[in-house]
């Protein structure tokens, strides 16, 4: 009846999958310095891993299959034994080893990538600003001077700072061929240092459920090259609207929208990574089915705050 | 408070008019039913009002079954949905209410009654105890954990359901952005359930702590009673975390407040922290019984003692100790800085190593011993490849540099699931075809119980398995659909596949339910298994006194040492005293649906209506204030009939277990 059956499907198409799928999967696929960091650390952690699986599957095999119970070994009456300590010993001080194993370029990494990566030292990163809003990306470019939705241009070759906020719900900026992802706080400010290597085009979307719209929220990321990203901030600056207030507020509802692309910056108004910044919610937009309960005036929302000393709280 | 009934019933989808037309139907049938066989009495008398533990264990159980189904088809409606690209299935809004119920109802009115339910009938009995320290707070825990799950299934029909995730993260969960009530279920019934729970974890700390029998040490109980200590402590521990979090929740969400939100100064992170800190122990609240389960079946089905009883007793504390540390690691991705994210990665990485010794415990209980291959054994040996696989990736997901690479992806998705089904499942499943003798007095059938662990574990793996490769290509969670252009639809495909293999499973079990209730062989004695501990000394199904006289502990395993030695075998008439016993009481279960009324009227927001119903709540208090009712006792006529109808037919049994 039992053969270590379930073993066969685990076993057969875990590595026709891994074969099949490794060289095209985007994490292991990286287009930056980030990306590729974090690769280096999965693939010394995959090794160990491996070595895991490998040693207590086989542990595992041998053991079923030699102590199984058979017509044969009838009579067999198993000794009661307590443990061995020397044992126990082995087998805590491996994974304690292997914690270690990883530990090490685990913390190295997590540090490596709060600041510019190495070999792009010299080059001057550029600031972008990206807003999360329901159910679209703002990026504004401070020394610039332009406002673009749902996409983002970016230098090859140069480091690009992002700074995160969000104008509403929680989100998580995620460009996987580039780097890992942070999430995106209203009223907070986190950082992300992600570089294109080469110019190309890359998927970048939220992870973080964030409702109706949620499956939506992709952006593309452009990396060109400088020449090219300087032109086409010309072009912006020469052809694009300018964003006003009145036009933002719209962008800030609930809404699914294609690309957009603006002169100036929401930053001239409001930077929702401040602590003390105007707060845009619209909750009579998010009705669905079913029964609403009471949604609360909220003061805040209808009045011009100045946000001019909010600086000394944004968490990052 | 000008109510539309058009919004009230949920109307205007297929599904769900379907699924009403369906409850309607279902509960007319029942009470028809139970009117028909005249069994409302039997039903007040033996079951709502019992303060018996093993009762109340398989009250857990079948909720915990009914709710494992409810949460199932949920899953099956998420896999239909992304089986293809762009498949109009489902809507957004459906997909995400349907994945919130999901993850809410398998974790806590699935998982959690499943072990709680068989704590409460195996524990006890494990000790040599007659019932658990305080036999009615028990009942309402049930009570309580009922009347919230109820509440919260009613929502999908009723008002909306909660949509925000189970994990309900700031700001989406509050009114800003979520104004319907859906949310507010999810406030109020997971609190009426907590505070069941959290009474539970009291109610067992106390139990193990105070009723074990003579001889019956802290280093001489089943492995499965000392898990269940330990997980009553996590409890203990954590969930009031949870009911403050949820009664801030429901402050602001009902009564406007601003705890959480995004204006008037809310912290949202606030309640992710919040969230964790008692979201990461309650994983473990559910695995370590689990564990408890799983020593308990390979140290019987080896024929061996378990390997390594002091360092297993050791790495369950450590564990329990480790796991209020970790809760960072659900969001590492926020930006708290390398140090923060450092240290939570190395916490995490550190509870691989007391579950490491665990799992070559297991093994070596296995190594020189003769392994009988039963359905129970078999959910048990499963269990080892398959949580290795959750465990490893896990490490990976430990590593904060490399969880900005997997979170909120399917590889977290995955990983989760490989940890809470062979952890947790699987040792309800091995727990169930294991105790159901004792509880039922006649065994599961063997060669359906193959047929559901083959399908259910091939199932399993073929639908989770594709995900981690999913999640490494960037397939995010909680999307109900994604581009055909994204390549992902083979994998998709393959991953619904083994959801229908899976859920034929399931059904497999619930045929063996059915199939054994009604044909199984009663004529079993009461140690079918050749069993270790203390459980299987007394009758099956168990008396509901438990023990005659109760058994004086000489060794661990003690059933086995008894056996072994001769001893504590037979009863003299002369050894047969009067016993104490509690009283029914129909108090809890007044106080679930008193509670359940509240929780109804507080989620409607109809404050007034819920203030007055409170006044039911504090005359039930009032009225258990002045109960003075002190139980029972059982005469020695009595204990000397039931005793001798179970011993005397112990001879000519069929014992299913070569």
């Amino acid at each position: 009846m039992f053969k270590k059956g379930y073993l066969i499907p685990l076993l057969a198409f875990l590595p026709v999958l891994l074969l099949s799928g490794c060289n095209k999967m985007v994490v292991f696929d990286p287009k930056g310095p980030a990306a590729r960091d974090i690769l280096g650390l999965i693939n010394w952690s995959l090794v160990f891993m491996l070595i895991v699986v490998v040693v207590v599957f086989g542990l595992f095999g041998y053991i079923v299959w030699k102590y199984r119970a058979t017509s044969k070994n009838k009579d067999y009456v198993p000794p009661e034994e307590h443990g061995s300590t020397k044992l126990e010993i082995i087998w805590t001080a491996i994974p304690i080893l292997i914690v270690i194993a990883l530990t090490i370029p685990t913390v190295n990494t997590i540090y490596k990538l709060e600041k510019v990566p190495a070999g792009y030292e010299d080059k001057k990163p550029i600031t972008i600003n990206v807003t999360s809003a329901d159910w679209k990306w703002i990026f504004s470019y401070p020394e610039q001077g332009i406002e673009t939705v749902n996409y983002v241009n970016i230098p090859a070759g140069t480091p690009v700072k992002f700074k995160l906020t969000s104008a509403g719900t929680m989100q998580s900026f995620w460009v996987p061929a580039l780097g890992g992802q942070k999430y995106t706080m209203n009223k907070m400010e986190t950082q992300l240092y992600l570089t294109a290597d080469n110019p190309g085009e890359f998927l970048g979307r939220n992870t973080n459920f964030n409702g109706k719209g949620y499956a939506d929220m992709e952006f593309t990321v452009e990396a060109k090259s400088s020449k090219d990203f300087e032109k086409w901030v010309k072009e912006v600056k020469a052809n694009a609207p300018k964003l006003t207030e009145k036009k933002y507020n719209e962008l800030l509802k609930p809404t699914h929208l294609g690309r957009e692309t603006f002169t100036g910056t929401h930053l001239a108004w409001v930077d929702h990574g401040k602590m003390n910044s105007k707060t845009y919610t619209n909750p009579e937009l998010y009705k669905v089915h079913g029964v609403q309960g009471k949604i609360f005036k909220d003061e805040e929302n209808n009045t011009e705050m100045n946000d001019s000393n909010g600086g000394e709280h944004n968490g990052n | 408070m000008g109510i539309n009934w058009h919004d009230f019933f949920i109307v205007g989808n297929p599904l769900i008019l379907g699924s009403q037309i369906a409850i309607v139907l279902t509960m007319v049938g029942i009470v028809a039913g139970i009117t028909y066989l005249k069994k409302w009495k039997w039903l007040w008398r033996e079951w709502l009002t019992t303060v018996d533990h093993k009762r109340i264990g398989i009250m857990y159980i079948l909720s915990g079954v009914l709710m494992f189904f409810r949460g199932g088809v949920d899953g099956l409606l998420m896999k239909a949905q992304t089986s293809r690209p762009e498949m109009k299935f489902l809507d957004a809004q459906h997909y995400n209410e349907i994945f919130t119920t999901h993850g809410v109802i398998m974790i806590l009115f699935a998982a959690m009654p499943l072990l709680i339910g068989l704590m409460n009938v195996v524990v006890p009995l494990q000790i040599g105890a007659r019932d658990v320290a305080f036999p009615q707070l028990n009942a309402l825990s049930f009570w309580l954990f009922f009347s919230g799950a109820m509440l919260f299934n009613i929502s999908f029909v009723v008002g909306g359901s909660p949509d925000a995730g189970w994990t309900a993260y700031f700001p989406l969960a509050g009114k800003e952005f979520t104004p319907g009530i859906g949310n507010n279920y999810y406030a109020v019934a997971l609190q009426i359930a907590g505070i069941g729970t959290l009474m539970t974890g009291i109610n067992f700390i106390v139990t193990v702590l105070k009723m074990r029998t003579k001889g019956m040490t802290l280093m001489r109980m089943p492995m499965f009673t000392w898990t269940s200590f330990i997980a009553s402590v996590i409890i203990v521990a954590s969930f009031p975390i949870f009911t403050v979090a949820l009664a801030l929740m429901t402050f602001d969400r009902i009564f406007g407040t601003h705890f959480f939100t995004i204006s008037g100064g809310g912290m949202d992170m606030m309640w992710a922290n919040l969230f964790w800190l008692w979201g990461h122990p309650e994983v473990y609240i559910v695995v370590l019984p689990a564990f408890g389960m799983f020593s308990e079946v390979i140290s019987t089905f080896s024929r061996k003692r378990l390997f390594g009883y002091n360092s297993m007793v050791f790495s369950i504390v450590g564990i329990a100790f480790l796991s209020m540390l970790v809760w960072v690691h659900h969001f590492f991705t926020m930006g708290a800085g390398p140090g923060v994210n450092s240290v939570f990665s190395i916490t995490t990485m550190m509870i691989a190593i007391p579950t490491g010794v665990k799992m070559f415990n297991w093994l070596f209980t296995m190594r020189k011993g003769r392994i009988e291959l039963t359905t129970a054994m078999l959910w048990a040996l499963a269990f080892i490849p398959c949580f290795v696989i959750g465990g490893v990736t896990g490490v990976m997901l430990a590593m904060g540099a490399a969880d900005y690479q997997y979170h909120n992806t399917l590889f977290l998705v995955a990983h989760f699931h490989y940890v809470l089904i062979p952890g947790v499942v699987f040792a309800v499943f091995a727990g169930l075809y294991y105790w159901w003798p004792k509880m039922f007095g006649h065994m599961l059938n063997e060669k359906i119980g193959k047929i559901h662990f083959w399908f259910f574990t091939i199932g399993f793996n073929l639908t989770f398995m594709p995900m981690f490769f999913l999640g490494l290509d960037g397939a995010v969670r909680r999307s109900y659909t994604y581009s055909a252009e994204s390549g992902y639809a083979p994998l998709f495909l393959l991953s619904t596949i083994g959801a229908v293999i899976l859920a034929i499973g399931f059904g497999a079990l619930c045929y063996n339910i059915y199939w054994s209730a009604r044909y199984a062989d009663r004529n079993i004695s009461n140690d079918p298994w050749d069993a270790r501990t203390l459980e299987w000394a007394t009758a099956s199904p168990v008396q509901f006194y438990n023990f005659a006289k109760l058994p004086e502990v000489k060794s661990i395993d003690a059933f086995w040492y008894m056996k072994k030695h001769n001893e504590g075998l037979t009863l003299k008439d002369e050894e047969v005293e009067e016993i104490h016993m509690p009283s029914n009481s129909g108090l809890p279960f007044y106080m679930g649906v008193i509670f359940g009324i509240t929780g109804f009227l507080l989620v409607f927001e109809w404050k007034l209506a819920a203030l007055v119903a409170t006044v039911g709540i504090l005359a039930g208090l009032i009225i258990r204030s002045f109960d003075y009712n002190d139980g029972f006792h059982v005469h020695k006529d009595e204990i000397k009939k039931t005793e001798k109808a179970w011993r005397s037919v112990n001879k000519g049994v069929n014992n299913h277990v070569s």
